[in-house]
């Protein structure tokens, strides 16, 4: 089955893995803007990093025949350092025109902090500005719910900015519904401990139905899987989910939400693919 | 919501069962190995622990009918609305102190 993982730090992963992820159906990735594992110290690796995501990547990627895509920010790991902060964000918009370039993301908050909350905010209105798609993090464990809510609150106070227009990720059971019920797009990420295991996903599937839903892997330089998404349909199929609705999960959902920019090249009525065959 | 059904789970409970009893089997006796293995090392530490002391609630939330992982995420959760002042630490720990005014401590 062809699915679309809208959430993977490739240059974190071995060439391998795009061959793996090609071999079991994957035709595009986005790629947000993330955190190293180490703070830089300068705007110029910020750069540099940009550089990688919108001029070297897309050719790794195309070598598998895999599409390569890049959301630009400033990650929430390092975005309590304000005045790095503010230089990274000078940078960003002479990248916004890259040819794959989807909008800003990953934006969003780490602990919560004062500082974090402040860079989101003007992360944000770079979006509004600019006009472009805005991918958003959450925090991880026992701040995944205050972070939640405080990004929802955030982009609350835009009213000019259309929900349909972000997607809030790494949602798990106890925030998919103030994502939902305020118009974005939610994102579940498969992770082996700190976010939602395949089992789970599927879960609040049932419970919640796949509209505004996509499901990507998140593989970074941590333990992931990048492999995940297809072990997603994997046990979607163990519990007998119709063809149909995983891959409106896996592909016709990320469809919808990104080819809102227009850089991104899969469009719904041009990919329709026969399902149910099973 | 567009108003499609909820897809629902379409297997049986004894289909299930039969599918996945044997992995949370598993899942069950490794937590029971950690516990143990915890009290090994020393009984009384899981007392001390606030990591511990969630988890134990989050065992006692178990019990009872459905919402279970509801219950268990909020067990985990950080309560407060507010915002830090100013960044202690970059990453989060899994659960939240409610039993220190201070909520950085976890790591003796």
């Amino acid at each position: 089955m062809k699915y679309i993982d809208h959430h993977a730090h490739m240059v974190s992963r071995t060439t391998d893995d795009y061959q793996h992820m090609a071999l079991s159906g994957c035709v595009a990735v986005t790629e947000p803007a993330f955190w190293a594992g180490w703070d830089r110290s300068h705007a110029d690796g910020f750069e540099d990093y940009f550089r990688q995501l919108t001029d070297f990547e897309p050719k790794r990627a195309a070598q598998y025949h895999i599409q390569h895509y890049a959301w630009m920010a400033m990650n929430p790991k390092e975005a309590d350092d304000r005045p790095l902060s503010r230089e990274v964000l000078a940078r960003i918009p002479k990248f916004l025109d890259r040819p794959t370039v989807l909008g800003i993301g990953e934006i969003g908050l780490n602990r919560v902090t004062r500082n974090e909350i402040d860079t989101y905010t003007e992360q944000i209105e770079l979006a509004r500005e600019h006009r472009q798609l805005i991918l958003i993090h959450t925090p991880h464990l026992e701040d995944k719910l205050k972070g939640t809510r405080i990004s929802v609150d955030v982009l609350r106070t835009f009213p000019s900015l259309e929900p349909s227009r972000v997607l809030v990720d790494h949602a798990e059971e106890h925030t998919l519904a103030m994502i939902l019920d305020h118009g974005y797009w939610a994102g579940l990420t498969l992770y082996p401990q700190t976010k939602v295991s395949a089992a789970r996903a599927a879960d609040i599937v049932e419970r919640f139905g796949p509209e505004r839903i996509c499901i990507a892997g998140a593989c970074d330089w941590g333990p992931s899987d990048a492999l995940a998404v297809p072990r997603f349909i994997m046990e979607m199929r163990r519990r007998r989910h119709p063809e149909a609705l995983i891959h409106r999960l896996v592909f016709e959902n990320p469809v919808r939400f990104l080819s809102q920019c227009e850089r991104f090249k899969i469009r719904p009525e041009l990919e329709r693919e026969t399902v149910g065959s099973r | 919501m567009d108003g499609t059904p909820l897809p629902g789970l379409p297997l049986s409970p004894k289909e299930l069962v039969d599918e996945y009893f044997i992995e949370n089997r598993t899942r069950l006796l490794e937590i029971a190995a950690f516990l143990d293995r915890l009290d090994r090392v020393d009984a009384s530490y899981a007392g001390r622990d606030f990591r511990m002391k969630a988890f134990r609630e989050a065992l006692a939330a178990l019990d009872g009918d459905g919402g279970r992982l509801d219950r268990i995420q909020i067990i985990l959760s950080d309560p407060r609305e507010a915002p830090l002042d100013a960044l202690d630490r970059k990453s989060a720990l899994g659960a939240y102190d409610r039993w220190s005014a201070d909520s950085t401590g976890g790591r003796s």
